[in-house]
């Protein structure tokens, strides 16, 4: 017990997760108060003196069930087949009265396709875990097609056995049989309620389905390098230019706490800002209430001015993700600067503040600008160099001292003429330039990325390819 | 030493006694904390019932309740102990002729001087305590330091008297709510339990014991609303409370059964921001 709990304890330490010792020793101790063999006591014990961030949460279940979870009694591969048989027998005698036709009987494997799909929309149906736990099982069986010893990841097998499963279909035929039960039309909020419903039922049976061919996998090969293959970066850690649809949702979530946490963080540092000189007139005007001793010095506390924003970003393909982050970020703390402006462009520029103008949603002002704006001007691929070009010819004369300037982009220029000289005159004017690019600095100045011959003339360039490295940008910056 | 409960079991029979109903998560770390003698650090969204979750377990177990509310500005002398110096003056001036000064100065800085406040008084209570500490977020992170020896230790140095160590040790509870991210040394000593929005399930037993008048139906029919409110992208989820404002709500209005146009009449319930509302009618009865 105690090398399992030391390898898992590795194995969370790999995957990014800070477990102090003192936590791994607290973690041991709870363990002793508990029941072993009760499952979700034991991941509680472990989860509330291990993990202290609820964003780290996902990755410890994730390891958990690899280390834990697939030893219970309840997954062994022998045993359990006969209670599912069971079950499965006692299904079919329902079937059988209710419909008078019955397959050939004995062990689910004999199900044709047509009968497995007709029982597991009754599953979903009624929303009968055991026996969706039991599909799922047979599902991956029959699917997924899974080799021991076969060098492939979980997610093609899983994608296997969805593909033939055809969850999608089976949402409308859900939806159109409790329509047939109510007996004509629902009304547009019980559709919608109903759909909810199985489509959460849906998910559950997913998440059973991925389970099993994780458990089949550790089973093949080992926990340890298992739970190498399955670890997540933590949403902090995700990557912009390759996040996922899964990651960018959790992405989302994580950048909404996180501007409040900045902009908290970014006033405090205003208010607690060092002390000034020695204000004169009014330490004379409150020594008249001490007989004209100076008995209470008053300072000038420095009102550092707050800066002007100017957010030049590039929203074409792979780099657009990067740019709508930054942009949501700047927008959710814009009372740090006295004011923000906004531009993007791919290979003509357009000016995009009125979007964000008085708008509660920022998803929706986002959404506005990838529509709206009008951005192409040849067709439609980066043209840095004639973006700035415009960029100047029009805007150029609102940049002045106080005006901070943030380019977006990776740069990658299609080999059109950089046309540096507009960000050299730029910084001339401005107060900063900073540039931001998404990608890895090994990837920088390569193929057609010439990030290099603006960054020389910027205040400095910048790698954010993470919420944490924009975070920390970004606090810098304010 | 005794112990408050024997299972998790118990503490989740204990907690629904007083209408507070626990999942397993929440039961296992409160009895973990209750055997291990450790505080718990409940983080969330608003409105799941952290403080609540405090104030129930206080309940269930028949102990007093010492609540300290945290904000910015919180100090030594809110939090822990103060001296009474306008009696230690009195004392000064009533035999300022008679005793020697050593004397004085011993007597003047004792028990009868001290004035306690909640985290001074939560340790040298004599009957069980459950101590509060709420919002803990709001204080400053230098502040936060002054937490840390009665979290580990249950124990408080003062300079003049020597260090008072507990007479028993209470189940500590601090809250919040996420606005900034705590100092690691606070999070070590203490377990960590995140309440999340309950799942349907739970949420429907929750309208059920709350609002006792309303029936299955409705209260099933409300569980499922609010799930699907939440899944939308909102600026404000609802929260548990706001659940039970609009159950109770529908019950006034002797509505059993939610149409989509009473629903989107008594949405202000749930939802706060305008837009917010406006998104969720539009899902709710336009959408497929």
């Amino acid at each position: 017990m105690l090398d399992l709990l030391a390898g898992f304890v590795t194995e969370l330490r790999n995957a990014g997760l800070p477990v102090s010792l003192t936590e791994n020793l607290d973690a041991m101790q709870a363990v002793q108060h508990i029941p072993i063999e009760d499952r979700e006591a034991f991941k509680y014990a472990l989860g509330a003196t291990m993990v202290k961030n609820n964003a780290h949460w996902r990755a410890f279940e994730t390891v958990f069930e690899v280390y834990f979870s697939l030893r219970g009694p309840e997954y062994s591969l022998v045993e359990g087949q006969d209670e599912f048989d069971d079950m499965w027998r006692e299904m079919q005698e329902q079937m059988r009265d209710g419909e008078g036709k019955g397959a050939a009987g004995g062990s689910m494997d004999s199900l044709t396709p047509e009968e497995m799909a007709h029982l597991l929309m009754q599953a979903l149906m009624n929303g009968d875990q055991a026996l969706m736990r039991a599909l799922a099982r047979q599902a991956v069986q029959r699917f997924a097609g899974m080799e021991p010893g076969r060098p492939v990841g979980g997610t093609y097998y899983l994608y296997r056995t969805l593909r033939n499963l055809d969850l999608d279909a089976m949402l409308e035929k859900l939806m159109e049989a409790s329509r047939e039960q109510v007996g004509g039309e629902l009304t547009p909020l019980e559709e919608r309620l109903e759909h909810d419903e199985y489509n959460e039922r849906i998910e559950q049976f997913k998440k059973e389905i991925e389970a099993e061919i994780r458990r089949r996998l550790v089973a093949d090969r080992g926990a340890e390098a298992m739970a190498k293959t399955l670890r997540k970066p933590l949403p902090e850690d995700v990557e912009f230019m390759h996040a996922s649809r899964d990651e960018m949702q959790s992405l989302k979530k994580a950048l909404f706490p996180l501007t409040r946490k900045l902009a908290a963080r970014l006033a405090r540092k205003r208010r607690h800002g060092r002390k000034g000189p020695l204000d004169f007139r009014s330490t004379v005007r409150h020594s008249l209430s001490y007989g004209g001793v100076p008995a209470e010095p008053k300072f000038k506390y420095p009102r550092p001015a707050k800066a002007e924003l100017m957010v030049v970003a590039d929203i074409s393909g792979s780099v657009a993700a990067f740019a709508r982050f930054t942009l949501m970020l700047v927008y959710a703390i814009q009372g740090q600067f006295s004011k923000v402006r906004s531009f993007v462009f791919i290979d003509g520029v357009d000016e995009v503040t009125d979007y964000f103008r008085g708008v509660e949603d920022i998803q929706e002002a986002i959404h506005r600008v990838n529509t709206e704006a009008d951005v192409v001007w040849v067709d439609g691929h980066s043209d840095y160099g004639h973006a700035f070009e415009v960029f100047w010819e029009r805007y150029g004369k609102d940049v002045g001292p106080k005006t901070t300037v943030l380019l977006l982009g990776d740069a990658r220029n299609n080999y059109h003429a950089s046309q540096a000289w507009v960000v050299k005159e730029m910084r001339q004017k401005a107060r900063h330039v900073y540039w931001l690019n998404p990608e890895p600095r090994s990837y920088w100045n390569t193929g057609d990325s010439i990030v290099g011959d603006y960054g020389t003339h910027t205040d400095g360039v910048y790698e954010c390819r993470n919420l944490r490295q924009l975070e920390a940008f970004v606090e810098k910056l304010a | 030493m005794g112990h408050r409960f024997d299972s998790v079991q118990q503490v989740r029979d204990g907690l629904k006694d007083v209408h507070y109903l626990a999942d397993e998560g929440i039961a296992g770390v409160v009895f973990l904390a209750d055997r291990l003698g450790k505080p718990v650090l409940v983080e969330g969204p608003a409105g799941t019932g952290k403080t609540q979750l405090a104030k129930s377990v206080a309940e269930a177990t028949g102990a007093r309740l010492i609540r300290l509310q945290c904000y910015e500005g919180l100090d030594e002398s809110k939090a822990l102990y103060e001296w009474n110096y306008k009696k230690q003056l009195l004392r000064i001036q009533a035999d300022r002729n008679s005793d020697a000064w050593s004397e004085i100065h011993d007597d003047i800085f004792s028990d009868e001087f001290l004035l306690t406040r909640p985290l001074l008084e939560a340790i040298t209570a004599d009957d069980p305590v459950v101590l509060l500490i709420d919002e803990v977020d709001r204080v400053e992170v230098e502040t936060e330091a002054l937490l840390l020896e009665i979290l580990s230790e249950y124990q408080v140095s003062i300079p003049e008297l020597g260090t008072i160590v507990a007479k028993q040790i209470p189940l500590v509870f601090l809250t919040s709510n996420n606005t900034r991210e705590l100092s690691e040394a606070l999070k070590r000593r203490c377990l960590y339990l995140h309440v999340d929005y309950p799942d349907m399930d739970r949420e429907k037993e929750i309208v059920l014991t709350k609002v006792p008048e309303v029936s299955a139906n409705l209260a099933d029919q409300i569980a499922r609303i609010v799930r699907s409110i939440r899944q939308l992208d909102l600026k404000k989820a609802p929260s548990v409370s706001e659940t039970i404002d609009w159950a109770r709500t529908l019950v006034l209005l002797g509505i059993d059964h939610i149409e989509a146009q009473q629903a989107k009449e008594t949405l202000h319930i749930l939802l706060k921001y305008q837009t917010d509302i406006a998104k969720a009618a539009k899902e709710l009865s336009i959408d497929k």
